[in-house]
């Protein structure tokens, strides 16, 4: 919570933005009103429509049940797998990582098939890379590639990217800044940037950042596909002439090659202009995770632990990722903490998880808890409890819960597993 | 909604000045602006124009259920996305360090400001659309991305 001009005011846990300016008016443990919020926003902190049951067997159970319960899974299990955290606090992502290695575990996130490269490149200092509030203070070149905002960031350009006022941007948005959109299609954002929208092929952004490089080289650009190039020069032309240029990478364009080429188009704007990326992560403390996993192991994601003499052993590498040991079946029990695979991994994948004992945290109910073993119900944090999370760029957020609710922390669920074991 | 043309082929069309203004085109225009009402056209009462009388209340419902400025919030297709709140010109004058830099408003002077997931209008008086002076602003329609706001 921010106290600012008698006001107070929490922080947003609907996406990785964590808005820090949302006023709420509670009457007893109920919020009648949420203030300053998008929808995505009001629909968070409005809680559940289905709450977690805790559950066992299909059998309604108390939590300490239901904890024992899940501890005796993990710890019976071989190679179990800890999957999910984009959506809990930075301190039950530690336990959770305490909890992979006391349990020889493989730990994973939904960055393994979404950011995972993009956030690596920028841990390792590869990618200049910015705050947003330094996007709000200079940015004067914003550029949205692959990503649309208004829908999944909602007040990400009326917030920092590109309505409000900053430092250097005192004019506003019609005379101090050009938002760019690259994209397969006119989305929401795009019809706000108007003749600024570059609408591409599908899979051809690599061969259009190629081409994008020889224009701002000067050299004549081969474009591998059927496009304008008077309007790639338009677009070079705009890039060259940033004093302070911006690109949000979305989830349209994240792949493992793309991130060399996108390094390279870095490397060329840099030479000719002045530019930073930010990844559009999408759960609260996706990058959370990521950045506490490297501090741990030096990896983002994708690990193994195996104990040794010496503590523990980390493995490393596209064998441990969520999709390869749910492909070659090479876990025998599953712990997922608020996410929900079943819903968004391919079913080939998915199916896997019928088969292994599912222990599933999280504070809603959702496809994943409905097939576990253990359901057990957490606080909605943000909401029911507090914590820190780390923005899409980088900024470590403190929080405090709005209202007290019993439910404990994902946090303190993975502590008395752990306890338990 | 309709237009001023539009509402002018329903009225008498013969500027009898009844209503107060020189003409029926006026009127149509000031119907328009909800500066009066059908009512004021006191021909449209006989019983020649009954229809168009009725046709009339019909084409300017959307005006009556909007605010002083014609402004009307489809909240079903709103995001609460904010975009109107900081580009109204308006609303960065009379709140500079809230909505002027992107957060929560700071005071209550502002005109549109988001709750519960949706935009709301309020002190519509300062709506540069309102009043003597007023423009046809559209800052508010243009950066919504899903066409929530129109004026009518
Ligand atoms: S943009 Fe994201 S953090 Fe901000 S209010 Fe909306 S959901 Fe919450």
């Amino acid at each position: 919570m921010v106290s600012c001009l008698n006001k107070n005011y929490y922080v947003c846990t609907g996406c990785a933005l964590l808005c820090d300016d949302i006023e709420v008016e509670v009457s007893g443990d109920q919020i009648t009103t949420i203030k300053t919020a998008c929808r995505k926003g009001f629909s968070r902190i409005r809680g559940c429509i289905e709450p977690m049951p805790c559950i066992v067997n299909g059998k309604n159970v108390d939590i300490n049940t239901a904890i024992k319960d899940a501890a005796k899974i993990l710890k019976n299990a071989d190679k179990p797998l800890i999957f999910g955290l984009g959506n809990s606090t930075s301190e039950a992502q530690k336990q959770a990582i305490k909890l992979a290695k006391r349990i020889d575990a493989f730990i994973d996130d939904t960055s393994s098939f979404c950011q995972g490269p993009t956030l690596e490149a920028i841990l390792h200092g590869k990618i200049r890379t910015c705050t947003l509030d330094d996007v709000r203070n200079r940015a004067d070149v914003i550029v949205y590639w692959g990503a649309d905002p208004s829908n999944s960031h909602p007040r990400h350009l009326s917030r920092y990217s590109y309505f409000p006022r900053g430092e250097e941007r005192q004019r506003g948005w019609e005379e101090d800044r050009t938002a760019i959109v690259i994209d397969v299609r006119k989305s929401h954002t795009a019809k706000i940037c108007g003749d600024k929208f570059f609408q591409i092929p599908l899979h051809t952004d690599a061969f259009f950042i190629d081409a994008l490089i020889d224009a701002l080289s000067g050299k004549v650009p081969n474009m591998l596909f059927d496009y304008d190039i008077k309007n790639l020069l338009k677009l070079a032309n705009i890039l060259k002439k940033a004093q302070f240029g911006i690109i949000f990478e979305g989830f349209g364009i994240y792949n493992i090659e793309y991130m060399e080429t996108m390094a390279r188009l870095m490397g060329k704007l840099n030479e000719v202009s002045n530019f930073h990326l930010i990844p559009m992560v999408e759960h609260y403390n996706m990058r959370g995770f990521n950045q506490n996993l490297f501090e741990e192991t030096g990896f983002l994601n994708r690990v193994k632990f195996k104990k040794c003499e010496k503590g523990f052993d980390v493995k490393y590498g596209v064998d441990y990722s969520i999709m390869e040991v749910l492909n070659t079946k090479k876990i025998d029990a599953a712990l997922i903490i608020g996410s929900d695979p079943m819903s968004y991994l391919p079913r080939s994948a998915a199916e896997y998880l019928l088969e292994i004992p599912l222990v599933s945290v999280g504070p809603c109910e959702n496809f994943t808890s409905r097939v576990a073993k253990v359901t057990i119900p957490s606080a909605l944090s943000g909401v029911e409890c507090g914590g820190s999370a780390v923005r899409m760029d980088g900024v470590k957020v403190r929080f405090e819960p709005i209202i007290k609710r019993a439910r404990l922390s994902d946090e303190e669920i993975l502590k008395r597993i752990i306890e338990a074991i | 909604m309709a237009n001023a043309m539009e509402i002018y082929q329903f009225l008498p069309k013969t500027n009898c000045k009844k209503c107060g203004k020189s003409t029926c085109m006026a009127f149509a225009v000031a119907l328009l602006s909800r500066e009066v009402t059908v009512e004021y056209c006191t021909p449209l009462k006989e019983t020649k124009f009954k229809k168009n009388y009725e046709k009339l209340l019909e084409i300017v419902a959307p005006v009556e259920g909007s605010t002083e400025t014609g402004l009307i919030v489809h909240e079903e297709k709103c995001f609460g996305c904010g975009n109107c709140v900081v580009a109204c010109p308006v609303n960065v004058a009379n709140d500079p360090q809230g909505v002027g830099i992107g957060r929560a408003p700071t005071n209550d002077k502002v005109i549109l400001q988001v709750e519960n997931g949706i935009v709301r209008a309020s002190n519509i008086q300062e709506c540069r659309r309102f009043g003597k002076n007023r423009i046809l602003c559209n800052l508010c329609i243009i950066t919504c991305p899903t066409e929530a706001i129109e004026f009518v």
